[in-house]
């Protein structure tokens, strides 16, 4: 027993104000929806209910749109590009001034741990707003031509994963450029954005700028087909994906999307060992591995495997699982149970498969969902788990034994989101960074991001780029 | 024997040590100070550090009276409460150390030891003849721990052989009588690899315990140069079965910066670096700071420096 194990940290909850229901934030109010109809969001530590969110119908998201057309038509296309940077300033602020708020209710609503919503996901939501309010009125040194027009009213459907930061990624291009905006969270991760509704309201956002319908997939459907949507921005899973860039084919819908990953992190004989093992550990832990950029597949050079295994080993023994808000937890709460099956599932083609499955010892608490850091060790390419997205906190670990086979096996998955690559000679980052077909590539670190570089994937990881110069293009149509 | 001594040995040994990825080394280090250590742990982890610290000073304006309070406050850091743990050590230069010994002695303090720097410290410029005389006369007047600094010069100009035999001759000067405790001056090597080498150097060559700074040069005990010291005793200790210390010293101010040394040892080094057998902090001002906020702890409201005692 450890003499200096730390005392409960938590943090305090009574910053929140939770409602006991949400309707929709339709042309600048919350209204209930015509369907009458709600449904639960839990915590999922606890699997406690939290509140009740309206469910988006046919009528709802009609509603939607037709007010985001009304307030393009009337109010945001015809303002001033830089009293539309002045908004977003103003919602920078506000979201800066009341982080703490918005870090405990992502940390309830979603499980993720305290430390990475106060340190991560809303001082990087904030730093998008703050970063492309800087663009509003500059659009025309953005690469798209001496003056770039927006699409009108753009759809925009975020996941679960980090629903704050997504929502920031999605919303600040989108006004910025002077689209206006019907977004719809993921159905488990819905009370930041409908937080952020209050946001606008406070800024004084014009009313229909910005409208968050909330419900399932259904309601997602509806949101890509209404005819009166002019774009389309999806960040979640490549089957999905897949069914959009099917139902708008043919129409005249431009689209950005985000979708899966299996990221190589690639371990070079001669990298920093110590820190590449924090890399590792940042690139699959962090986020529960509910991260689509996750260094989901170790390619670690055949030469050093014992040593880096050894102290991965070590070093997941000290990661901290537990309740969310405790602020030293590193590792807090599956988001859903549907996830956290789907963890199962794959963990278990694993064992069946052959690979060897490791976790450090754990107090899984007994409710909520949860699942242990884990790795898995004698993995080779044929394997489920080598090719396809656990979305979890589970690492297929693999072996290279040259520069090109380390490339040939990071480029060989249906996916090309990110990659990692370390070593301590630049010659090395340069070559692989080179031949690496990713569209993020960090070296030496993981999980790195910033509002001033380009975000998004090859093949099946999506089309377009979110964030910076490039990510101002996928929300304007360029002119000459 | 990892080594033989030689200048060429040495050289390819430290050349197989794996790089530190200095961006990588301070955001570990930066998360880990994140750590919030609250009630029961925290008050765990003041008397943990009070007991580690190694109460120095080392001025030129030291006298046998200044000595005589300091060695008074190491037996009882509180007068008004006897629960509160003595310091790991009493830390003095040479002339200071029988002053020191005797004091300590005659006031109830014959378990705290005293350690002396040496081998002209700080700048450890002067001949090994010198360096060997300064150490025998510290240990001769009753000085248990020996704090040498490395010389840098000769280490910044890649004579590893010349810094490993001059540890290993004072080493052999202190044999059983007194632990050897290894200063590299991280503020003057600069690099984090230059930290790691240095580290390696100073264990191989018979070092109980490394030792951060002379606290005269700045930065000097940064929490990324802690960080990797402590990776080098956790991964020497690997090797060789055998646990060196680490100290810390110069810029330890208050009780935040203290117990954030503790978080770095407990998920560094591991849990078994938490006694002042394996862990010291260099300090003088910092002993204050813990006080106070040992009685917060207890009372519940901050006295203020008025309540503590200035020696």
């Amino acid at each position: 027993m450890n003499p200096f194990e730390y005392a409960p940290a938590l943090e305090s909850t009574s910053i929140v104000t939770i409602k006991d229901r949400y309707g929709l934030f339709i042309n600048g109010k919350f209204v209930a929806p015509k369907s009458g109809k709600y449904f639960p969001t839990i915590n999922p530590s606890t699997e406690k209910k939290l509140s009740e969110i309206a469910l988006a119908s046919t009528a709802d998201v009609d509603l939607a749109v037709k007010a985001a057309r009304v307030a393009y038509a009337k109010v945001w296309s015809k303002m001033p590009a830089a009293e539309r940077g002045k908004y977003l300033f103003r919602i920078a602020r506000i979201l800066q001034e009341r982080s703490r708020e918005f870090a405990v209710l992502e940390t309830l609503d979603n499980g993720k741990p305290i430390r990475e919503s106060r340190d991560t996901d809303i001082p990087l939501a904030a730093a998008h707003f703050f970063y492309h309010a800087g663009w509003a009125d500059k659009l025309q040194y953005s690469g798209n031509g001496s003056g770039p027009k927006p699409y009108g009213v753009v759809g925009q459907i975020i996941p679960w994963n980090f629903p704050m930061l997504m929502l920031a990624w999605k919303i600040a291009p989108a006004l910025a450029t002077g689209n206006t905006v019907v977004l719809k969270p993921a159905e488990t991760t819905s009370l930041t954005a409908l937080l952020f509704a209050e946001i606008c309201q406070q800024a004084g956002l014009p009313n229909g700028v910005i409208n968050i319908i909330t419900g399932e997939g259904a309601t997602g459907a509806e949101l890509v087909n209404h005819p009166g949507i002019d774009k389309v921005a999806f960040t979640g899973s490549t089957e999905v994906g897949k069914l959009i860039a099917t139902s708008i084919a043919g129409s005249k819908k431009a689209a950005t999307l985000e979708l899966g990953g299996k990221a190589a992190n690639i371990i070079y004989d001669d990298a920093a060992i110590d820190e590449a093992v924090e890399g590792i550990v940042n690139g699959i832990f962090f986020n529960q591995g509910h991260v689509c950029c996750a260094g989901s597949r170790l390619l670690v050079q055949e030469s050093i495997q014992d040593e880096v295994l050894t102290k991965l080993k070590e070093r997941m023994a000290l990661i901290r699982l537990g309740n969310p808000l405790d602020k030293n937890t590193d590792i807090g709460a599956i988001n859903s149970a549907a996830q956290l099956a789907k963890i199962k599932e794959l963990s278990a083609a694993g064992d069946a498969e052959g690979a060897e499955r490791w976790s450090p010892a754990c107090n899984i608490p007994a409710d909520g969902y949860w699942f242990p850091p884990t790795i898995f060790t004698g993995v080779s390419q044929t394997h489920r788990i080598a090719r396809e997205e656990i979305f979890g906190p589970v690492l297929s670990i693999l072996t290279f034994r040259t520069p090109q086979e380390a490339v040939e096996k990071a480029n060989n998955t249906p996916y090309g989101l990110s990659a990692g690559i370390w070593t301590e000679k630049g010659s090395k980052i340069l070559w692989t960074a080179s031949k690496l077909r990713a569209g993020v590539i960090w070296a030496n670190t993981f999980n790195k991001f910033d509002p001033a570089s380009p975000f998004g994937g090859y093949k099946e990881s999506g089309w377009g780029r979110e964030g910076g110069k490039h990510g101002l293009s996928a929300y304007l149509k360029a002119s000459n | 024997m990892i080594i033989d001594g030689t200048e060429s040995s040495l050289r390819a040994y430290l050349k197989t040590l794996p790089p530190v990825d200095e961006v990588g080394a301070h955001a570990r280090a930066a998360m880990l100070a994140t750590r919030s250590i609250k009630t029961t742990s925290k008050s765990w982890a003041i008397d943990m550090a009070i007991s580690m610290v190694d109460l120095t000073t080392l001025e030129g304006a030291d006298t046998p009276g200044k000595i005589g309070t300091l060695c008074a406050k190491a037996v009882r850091p509180d007068a008004m409460d006897a629960t509160v743990p003595s310091v790991g050590a009493v830390c003095v230069y040479n002339d200071m150390v029988k002053i020191a010994r005797t004091k300590l002695d005659a006031i109830g303090g014959t378990s705290i030891p005293v350690a002396a720097v040496a081998t002209a410290f700080p700048s450890g410029r002067a001949s090994f003849a010198v360096k060997a005389q300064d150490t025998k006369d510290a240990i001769d007047a009753g000085a248990a721990e020996i704090d040498m600094v490395i010389d840098r010069g000769a280490f910044l100009s890649g004579r590893y052989g010349e810094v490993f035999e001059e540890i290993s001759q004072i080493k052999e000067i202190c044999g059983d009588k007194a632990h050897l405790k290894v200063i590299l001056e991280t503020g003057e090597l600069v690099t984090l690899d230059n930290v790691r080498k240095a580290s390696y150097l100073a264990m191989l060559a018979g070092a109980d315990f490394i030792k951060t700074s002379t606290g005269k040069i700045s930065p000097a005990a940064t929490s990324p140069v802690v960080l990797v010291m402590l990776e080098a005793v956790r991964d020497y200790y690997s090797l060789t079965k055998t646990r060196i210390g680490v100290k810390p010293a110069g810029g330890i101010r208050n009780t935040k910066d203290a117990i954030k040394q503790l978080v770095l040892v407990n998920e560094v080094a591991g849990p078994e670096w938490l006694t002042p057998k394996l862990f010291r902090i260099g300090a003088s001002a910092l002993l204050n700071d813990l006080l106070l906020q040992r009685m917060k702890m207890r009372d519940g409201f901050y006295a203020g420096p008025s309540y503590v005692t200035l020696d």
